[in-house]
């Protein structure tokens, strides 16, 4: 990272200003020019367009090519577009640029319309242009292009850019599953894995690979009052499906990134400091949206972490027992004992579902809880491990933005705090303890306190991890640790 | 009339061929019974190094009190930096390797190679049988991670990041729990032995 120093700067500036004084006109003629500068500059950083692409997918691969501006038209490489379906090879004589596809020939003069494929005469909506050896097609003339050299059908979204060559097309399904809280339940007809984007109301999925088609109508209308709808639509070579809820929505994947499912993020009761018994989601979740939530308090005092889950299956610590299997056990009998303690807890996987370690972090910092607990477990060992985050030495955070790999500078003491106290609570129960570093994401993502536990059973018997007693007992300590910080930790910035 | 000595010489040379084929085609059959043998055996060959030995240290990784230990070891130290951290990580991965190992990796586990990229940068490559065979725990992952990045930083002034590879490419973890898709920092690497080390 670079540094510049003002003094260094200030010298320059009070020189160059005492040369110019003698020859240069007077300072107020330099305000248009500076005017105009200013202009300029705002312009070019404003104006800048999105790179326009056209995305492609067939059987064979899926990819995404730069769409170029020609003669006020969209124009493509031919060859970037047949190369990855088959073999390719291109040659120019002169004004004529050459073309072989397979077996087949085609050939185009620059500059002009006039186009021959397999012996056959037809023309371009507007002429072909040759450019250093390379073959540029206009856009809109890729139906009827495309599938004479192909010898198959194509379907283009004239609007989006999306060719589709061939039966590709990834359909979909949505289903709102009536349950408390109620869950959309989307099912595609290939693994998809969208970029995922929330907003006051909304979360959207870009899927900028996947050749997703809606089945049927754009809009859908959920019979619920809480995910109220979902519109598809498309753009500059991506597909995208908007959710519209009443309440902030978390994705989670499963059936080999074949099904996502939305489910609303679990609100707490409307007083967060009264006591709770029930370790299920409040029965009336509040309805409110983030930016009405933003000035209000803390929404949870612990986010609860249970590691692993869905494909990812974690330690196998026996021929039974996963990891995840017992992080979630463990998770959730913690979220009880937090909640017993008028703690409100947030638990990031209350199923089986697959969630990135970007994910979990993503979900903690947005709910801007006290502290960020995460369950792992081993079959090694014979004390309870706690652990915080191993941070790389500079981070380079910009302005209000942070380095996401460093995350959580700013909260490391807080961690290191509640470490010492969590290690103390245990030792107080006569319960083993060892306190370390890890390099573990995503603990340095977190912008709270951040501590992970490791479960390890005290002896040989690995079964001891999933049982009630043991699960009781760490459980019940770290909740008392964890309400005898709260003070400390609600009142850190 | 065929010479008589012309007859001898083609007999003798015909026994010749004979006897040769013979002797070929043992040596053959022989070479198809030995080679299964030599295949199965998968245990990491080292190089043969030469030169003068010299004492060194190495961190080694004790499983049943979670913690780093420095241990002198006399090791052979080839000309060059990276040869030398090549027999460094070697030396290591046979404590490792051995039957009653303090810290055990899986059958196979070597280094691929060991990459010096100035400015202070070991990139080290593993093979794939160390991360499939590695045991998956948050602190048995983090002492393998310590244990490698502490014996090179150690042992050659100067290293200040460790990048870990697995038979070439980047992986996100080691087995589940220790972060691999990042750069470490040897200060913050010194700081994580510290507390493992205060922590028992």
């Amino acid at each position: 990272m670079r540094w510049i120093n003002p003094s260094w700067i200030s010298s320059r500036t009070n020189n160059s200003r005492t040369s110019r004084r003698k020859t240069l006109v007077p300072g107020a003629t330099w305000l248009p020019v500076l005017v105009i500068l200013f202009l300029a500059s705002v312009l070019l950083l404003s104006g800048v367009p999105d790179e326009k692409r056209i995305s492609i997918y067939s059987t064979v691969a899926n990819y995404s090519l730069q769409v170029l501006g020609r003669d006020g038209a969209d124009y493509v490489g031919l060859l970037e577009i047949l190369e990855p379906l088959g073999e390719v090879s291109a040659r120019t004589e002169g004004e004529r640029w050459k073309l072989r596809y397979n077996d087949v020939d085609a050939e185009f003069i620059n500059e002009k319309k006039h186009v021959r494929v397999r012996g056959k005469d037809f023309d371009l909506p507007t002429g072909f242009h040759l450019e250093n050896g390379r073959g540029l097609v206009p856009l809109s003339s890729l139906t009827t292009l495309l599938p004479r050299i192909l010898g198959g059908p194509v379907t283009y979204h004239d609007l989006s850019r999306r060719l589709f060559i061939g039966s590709v097309a990834v359909h979909f399904t949505a289903q709102v599953i009536k349950a408390n809280p109620p869950r959309l339940v989307m099912n595609f007809s290939a693994p998809v894995n969208p970029m995922i984007a929330t907003e006051p109301g909304k979360l959207r999925m870009v899927f900028t690979r996947e050749p997703v088609l809606p089945t049927s109508s754009l809009n859908l209308t959920f019979d619920s009052k809480i995910i109220l709808s979902a519109n598809y639509g498309e753009i500059n070579g991506s597909a995208e499906i908007a959710v519209n809820a009443t309440v902030p929505l978390l994705a989670s994947f499963s059936n080999n990134g074949r099904t996502i499912t939305l489910a609303p993020v679990a609100m707490p009761a409307t007083q967060p400091q009264a006591p709770q018994v029930s370790s299920g989601p409040p029965s009336t979740p509040a309805p409110a949206l983030p930016s009405q939530a933003a000035p209000a308090p803390r929404r949870y005092f612990a986010v609860v972490d249970a590691a692993h889950g869905g494909d990812d299956r974690g330690a196998a610590l026996s021929d039974q027992l996963a990891e995840k299997d017992v992080t979630l056990a463990f998770a959730r009998r913690l979220r009880q004992e937090l909640e017993a303690r008028g703690l409100t807890t947030l638990l990031l996987r209350d199923n089986d579902s697959t969630l990135s370690l970007d994910q979990r972090a993503s979900t903690t910092n947005s709910v801007h809880p006290a502290i960020y607990i995460c369950i792992h477990a081993t079959s090694e060992g014979n004390a309870v491990r706690l652990y915080t985050s191993m941070l790389p030495a500079g981070s380079e955070n910009r302005g209000l933005f942070l380095d996401w790999d460093a995350a959580q500078a700013a909260s490391h003491t807080l961690s290191l705090t509640a470490q010492a106290s969590l290690s103390a609570e245990l030792q107080h129960a006569q319960l083993p303890v060892h306190s370390y570093i890890a390099p573990l994401r995503p603990l340095n993502n977190i912008t709270t306190a951040a501590v992970a536990v490791e479960l390890t059973p005290s002896g040989n018997d690995v079964a001891q991890l999933n049982s009630s007693p043991y699960q009781q007992a760490v459980s019940s300590t770290l909740a008392s640790g964890l309400a005898s910080l709260r003070t400390q930790l609600e009142t850190a910035p | 009339m065929i010479p008589r000595h012309f007859v001898i010489s083609v007999v003798v040379m015909f026994a010749v061929a004979l006897g040769m084929s013979s002797y070929v085609w043992h040596m053959r059959s022989h070479a198809r019974e030995t080679r299964p043998a030599a295949a199965a055996d998968n245990r990491p060959v080292a190089a043969p190094v030469s030169g003068p030995t010299g004492q060194v240290t190495l961190f080694v990784a004790n499983d049943q009190t979670g913690e780093l230990r420095a241990r002198s070891a006399r090791i052979p130290l080839p000309a060059g930096r990276q040869a030398h951290a090549e027999e460094l990580l070697r030396a290591l991965f046979s404590l490792y390797l051995e039957k009653n190992s303090s810290h055990p990796l899986g059958p196979g586990s070597e280094v691929r190679n060991i990459y010096l990229v100035d400015p202070g940068l070991a990139v080290i490559d593993l093979n794939q049988a160390f991360a499939d065979g590695h045991r998956s725990g948050i602190l048995v992952e983090e002492l393998t991670v310590a244990s490698l990045a502490e014996t090179l930083s150690a042992n050659l002034p100067g290293i200040t990041r460790v990048k870990f590879l697995v038979e070439g490419k980047e992986r996100d973890t080691l087995a589940g729990h220790a972060d691999l898709s990042e750069f470490y920092e040897v200060s913050a690497v010194n700081q994580m032995v510290a507390r493992l080390q205060v922590a028992q």
